[in-house]
Parts: C-alpha cells; structure tokens; sequence
C-alpha cells in the first residue's frame, strides 16, 4: 500500500467540494467566506501535490503559485469581512437571502 | 512515498482536514464552526509537510491557521445580532446533488488521466528556491501582490470606518 499523487488530488476534490457546499448553501455571509477559504486550500492541496509528484524542469513553480495564492486569498478575506461587516451597519443582518435589494 | 509512515500519516491528516471540513458544515453554532475550520487548516498545513512543502507548512499555519481565523471572529464579533445558527438557506438540498456531480467529475478525470510522474522524490530544501523566484522570474507579480495587499488594507479600512 501506497501513497500517490491521485490521493492528494482526490483529497483536494472532496476538501473543494465540502468548500462549494458551504459557499453555496450557507445563510450567514462569514460561513460562505469560509466555503471559499476552505476552497482555496483545496486547490493550494492540488497545486503542491502536482509540484511534488509531476515532472517537470521547475517543479517549484507550484509552491510559488501558492504563494500567490495565500496572498490573494488574504486580501479577498478582508475585504469581503469588511463588507459584511458595512452590510451589517446598515440592514442589521448579514443573512445572504435577506439581502436582496438587486433582487428583481 | 511506499513507506508505511508517510500511508499512516496520510490517512490519519485526510481524516481530520476532511473530517473537521465536514463538521463546518454540520455543527450548528459559527463560532464552533470557525474552530473547526482552524484544525482542517491545521491539517492541511500537515500534508504540505507530508509533500516536503515545509515553507508553506509554516505560511498555512501563520496565515491560514492563525490569521485568517481572527479576522472571521472579528467579523462574528462585530455582527451581534446576526444570526449565529450556521444553518442554509432553502438551497441546501438542491445544492448536494451539485456538488455531487461536481465531485465525482473531478475525481473520475483525477483517476483516469495518466500523469507523467515523476521519481525524483521529496525536496531537499523549497524555501531558498521559492525566494530566489519570487525575486528574480517572479518579480513583478510579487511586487503587484504587495500593492494589492496595500489596496485591500486601505479598501478595508475605509470601508468600516465610522464618519
């Protein structure tokens, strides 16, 4: 018994998943954030199991991806808290169905 | 990675990253939740160990397991009378049947593609090589990262302040 890259990639798939459910279904706007840092780390799983196991002639570019990505990620949850937080100040709520003022 | 410590290792952190993502969803008040997702970061920062990823190991559990958590608490704090029962909305059943297909899509093209593997083995040292890129092939989307960052701090911070 082993362990190869399609475990890595399967674990990232079923991480990804879990993170779409709550993105998708989730009342509370900090929940959906949640789904969506918990699919960032799905797809950074994928990037570094890919960067071990795949051959290439810079196989550290994944890392360096990731790195990116932290980043990026960092950035996108603070603005999105911020706003839920602004949302919060003026409707009292942060409940995604509640918000439904573009709604037609 | 045929040695039995690396198997064991693997199952036992696929069981609590996938386990505590699956009690994110299930468990019914947020702040727990938040707990929850802290120990599945924890768990992926042990498989990029396990993937000799030992830079970011160290980066997941700073920023992932560290300060990504206390700006989603800061969020429930400053929310009060928000709802706190992590429930779904009427989208949660339609929703499993989705992500189910979306799932196996993804598992079945993991499988069946044939990777061109590798058998060099785990890294030696990452941390050396990821600075030297980032400094030299990777410059200049390093530096637009810092001033992203920049531009959501200051986003951040004039979005909630009180005038």
């Amino acid at each position: 018994m082993s362990v190869g890259l399609e475990h890595f990639l399967v674990l990232g798939a079923v991480l990804f998943a879990i993170g779409i459910y709550l993105a998708l279904t989730k009342r509370n706007a900090v929940a959906v954030l949640m789904g969506i840092e918990l699919m960032f780390n799905a797809v950074n799983v994928t990037f570094v199991a890919f960067s071990r196991f795949v051959e290439s002639a810079s196989p550290l570019t994944g890392h360096v991806f990731v790195v990116f990505i932290i980043t990026v990620a960092a950035a996108e949850a603070a603005v999105a808290l911020a706003l839920a937080v602004l949302v919060y100040r003026n409707r009292e709520t942060i409940n995604i169905d509640e918000i439904n003022l573009l709604k037609w | 990675m045929d040695d039995s410590g690396s198997v064991v290792a693997f199952w036992t952190l696929a069981a609590l990253t996938v386990g505590s993502a699956l009690m994110v969803v299930a468990v019914r008040n947020l702040v727990h939740a938040v707990v929850y997702l802290i120990l599945s970061f924890v768990g992926v920062a042990g498989i990029f160990v396990l993937l000799s990823a030992d830079f970011l190991a160290v980066a997941q559990v700073l920023i992932y397991a560290g300060a990504i958590p206390v700006l989603i608490i800061f969020a429930i704090m400053l929310t009060p009378r928000a709802a706190r029962d992590n429930a779904e909305t009427s989208l949660g059943l339609p929703a499993l049947p989705l992500v189910g297909a979306l799932l196996a899509t993804i598992i079945s093209i993991a499988v069946v593609t044939d990777w061109p593997e590798a058998t060099r083995g785990g890294f030696e040292e990452t941390t050396s090589v990821i600075g030297e890129a980032l400094l030299s092939t990777y410059v200049l989307p390093f530096e637009i990262a810092s001033v992203l960052l920049l531009a959501a701090m200051l986003g951040a911070i004039i979005l909630v302040r009180e005038d």
